[in-house]
């Protein structure tokens, strides 16, 4: 067992300790810092000291990888709605579950969430824990972090899965740095090695020319991030048997400390990664008005308009229509890529697309290499042909 | 901004830069497996000029001081110095062999350090991501390891008090506005500035700057958590992405293409 404590002949009372305490468990009394039964023993404090009059005694409890099983996925929700990349974890954290022959849990913070946590259980999830307070409505790093750290702590998860939204990539490096473990962001492969048992996590690296797999070896639990349409999403299942643990959940426990005063919504004029179908336009385009071919076609198969990063940088269209590495990952029934030549950086963001059209010039542009149908020819002479056969059979 | 009058104290900004290689098209060794770094220009990460860009607008609104502070090698002062440049006031590099090898853990445990022995702090400023290790990890766990709050993904400063700072945080289809008090850790985007050129005399203030080295010794810490041996993730092994193969390619005269293009669409039910 671990102990603290304070050497009070060292001890000057200036308070460090104090500020440096995650858990507000230090008070200044009498000129000499106090340690509450809130500790966690994390260590903070014994660095921050200037005078070296906060100690850490006994042995470290070498961590039992064991005793780690099953894993975890972070149940987001906004307004009260289950974010889509958490069925995409689960799709996946079932399959490494099963690998292991472990559980699948997920764990929902929110208010009013029952239904919701009810019905993840029938895309194949053991245990959903919901922690359900008004409270909890709203996303805030402090309380979601002290919730979650606290259920890893309980429930020792072997793997932890978190969507990289903006919400999952400013909460996820939290967690991690209070439980001292790996966190790897953006992963694009999940998989268990069949000798060692560990997760491999696969993700670009430099740019996105190399991949590479990363492990976590003596930490638990292993963490990663996973962006949007990167996995399939989990399928409904007849399996029963899952269970809802409604959590108990104290607001005077945890800590709040930044205000949520309002949320504006804007919108979004693409919604690019729930498509089924993207025209996308690139460099060949040779100006902006190539875009508006582009949404025609795009307009005539129900679909969005993407582009490669060379067209949004020459200002062409906005970022928000970027695909790839620095833009969205997209995962549509059908892409169709216009005067793009198919660097790795923008197939990155849209190889997982089921079929992959292409029409350029260039019989050598890499994008042949990924397409589908594949057509070599001037996109200012096919795409206007393309459209006008369309409109003739709807008539 | 608003604020202003309320302000009565000079602030003391932190912003954390990374020297990084100015271009990601990093390639392996085909013989011997390894990355081929040689030959790239080092540079400050893109992402930080607008975290270095906004904490010296604040400090010129507000009155006050910024320090940039950074961990990497012994080069890794030229991009200290190119911060000075661009009207940082000091600026410190934490480097030390026995930190190489760290991941986002160890880095931010490292820069906590440093932080720590800077002393207090109104403010502390990151990227939003680096264009090499590209995680955003390092900003919210820097934040968890020195125990002050953060707000990842800042667009815009609304305004700034004397205990707290008012925020607006984009999510992927608007956003929030917060309030944190300070001091506090912040991420921001590319969207809440313009970064300036460094004049032509800040870059001679910069080339004469003093540039403070911290050591492992000098921080202090848990040897442990560190480096190499503070990380808890490992690569095992760098490859080069797949290619899926290719399908059916369609020559030929405009017109036919679209036609079997067209005929295609039909097949797999897309029409
Ligand atoms: C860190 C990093 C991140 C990046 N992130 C992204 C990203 O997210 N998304 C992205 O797209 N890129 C990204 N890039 C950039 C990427 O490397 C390429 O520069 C970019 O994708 C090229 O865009 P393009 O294919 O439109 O242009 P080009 O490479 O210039 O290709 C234009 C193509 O159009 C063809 N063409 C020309 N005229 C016609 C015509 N009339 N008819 C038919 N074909 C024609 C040409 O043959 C050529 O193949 C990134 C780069 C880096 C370093
Ligand atoms: N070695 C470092 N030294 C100083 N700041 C860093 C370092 N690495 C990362 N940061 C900061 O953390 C941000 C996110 O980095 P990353 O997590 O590597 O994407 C960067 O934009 C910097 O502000």
């Amino acid at each position: 067992m671990k102990e603290i404590k304070v050497i009070k002949e060292k001890c000057t009372g200036c308070g460090a300790c104090v500020q440096a305490c995650p858990f507000g468990a230090i008070e200044v009394v009498e000129g000499k810092a106090r340690i509450s039964e809130d500790c966690r023993l994390c260590g903070a404090c014994v660095s921050s000291c200037p005078y070296e009059a906060i100690v850490i005694t006994g042995k470290e409890e070498a961590v039992d990888l064991s005793e780690y099983k099953g894993v975890l996925v972070f149940g987001e929700q906004r307004e009260g709605r289950i974010e889509p990349v958490v069925y995409e974890l689960i799709g996946k954290g079932r399959e490494l579950a099963d690998k292991l022959g472990e559980e699948l849990s997920c764990v929902v913070l929110g208010y009013n969430m029952k239904a919701q946590a009810e019905e993840l259980l029938s895309y194949g999830v053991d245990k959903v824990y919901l922690y359900d307070h008004p409270s909890l409505a709203v996303f805030r790093d402090d309380p979601y972090t002290d919730i979650i750290v606290d259920l890893v702590e309980k429930v020792k998860p072997n793997i932890f899965l978190i969507g990289a939204t903006f919400i999952g990539r400013s909460l996820a490096p939290r967690i991690a740095s209070r439980l001292k473990t790996g966190l790897t962001a953006d992963c694009t492969g999940l998989e268990i090695d069949p000798e060692s048992r560990l997760l491999l996590q696969t993700r670009p690296a430099f740019g996105g020319n190399i991949m590479a797999t990363i492990v976590c070896r003596n930490r638990r639990p292993q963490m990663a991030t996973v962006r949007y349409k990167v996995m399939k999403r989990a399928e409904k299942t007849s399996r029963r048997g899952g269970e809802v643990v409604v959590m108990d959940f104290n607001p005077k426990k945890v800590r709040d400390r930044v205000k949520v005063r309002k949320f504006v919504k804007e919108e979004v004029e693409v919604s690019l990664t729930e498509a089924e179908v993207i025209v996308s336009g690139g460099k060949g385009l040779g100006g902006p008005e190539g875009f508006k071919l582009i949404k025609e076609l795009a307009d005539l198969l129900g679909g969005a308009v993407g582009a490669s990063r060379a067209a949004v940088d020459e200002g062409w269209i906005g970022y928000s229509h970027q695909v790839g590495l620095s833009g969205k990952t997209v995962r549509p029934k059908l892409y169709i890529a216009c005067g793009i030549s198919g660097s790795v950086q923008h197939l990155a963001g849209m190889g997982g697309s089921d079929v992959i059209v292409a029409i350029n010039k260039d019989p050598s542009a890499p994008i042949f290499k990924v397409a589908d149908i594949g057509i070599v020819g001037d996109l200012y002479e096919v795409l206007p042909r393309l459209i006008s056969r369309i409109k003739k059979y709807r008539g | 901004m608003k604020g202003l009058s309320d302000l009565k104290k000079s602030l003391n900004i932190i912003v954390c830069i990374k020297q990084v290689p100015a271009t990601t098209e990093v390639q392996i060794d085909p013989k011997t497996g390894t990355l081929i770094r040689e030959g790239i220009e080092a540079i400050v990460n893109p992402f930080d000029t607008y975290a270095i860009e906004e904490g010296v607008r604040l400090k010129e609104k507000y009155g006050g001081k910024v320090t940039a502070i950074s961990m990497g090698p012994p080069q890794a002062e030229e991009a200290l110095r190119e911060a000075i440049a661009l009207g940082c006031d000091d600026a410190v590099l934490l480097t030390d062999k026995a930190f190489a090898g760290a991941d986002t853990l160890a880095t931010a445990y490292t820069l906590s350090l440093g932080i720590r022995k800077l002393g207090s702090y109104d403010l502390i400023i990151c990227g939003m991501k680096t264009t090499d290790g590209d995680t955003g990890q390092v900003g919210p766990g820097l934040a968890e390891e020195l125990g002050i709050p953060h707000v990842a993904y800042v667009r815009k400063i609304v305004s700034l008090e004397e205990k707290c700072i008012v925020l607006e945080k984009s999510l992927e289809n608007g956003y929030e506005e917060v309030e944190a008090p300070l001091p506090c850790l912040i991420t921001v985007t590319k969207e809440i500035n313009e970064p300036r050129l460094p004049s032509f005399k800040r870059k001679l203030l910069a080339r004469r700057a003093k540039i403070t080295l911290w050591g492992a010794k000098d921080l202090g810490g848990d040897p442990k958590r560190v480096g190499l041996e503070g990380s808890p993730t490992t690569v095992i092994k760098v490859f080069h992405p797949e290619p899926r193969s290719g399908g059916q390619v369609i020559t030929g005269d405009p017109e036919t293409q679209a036609e079997i293009l067209f005929q295609k669409l039909k097949e797999l039910k897309f029409l």
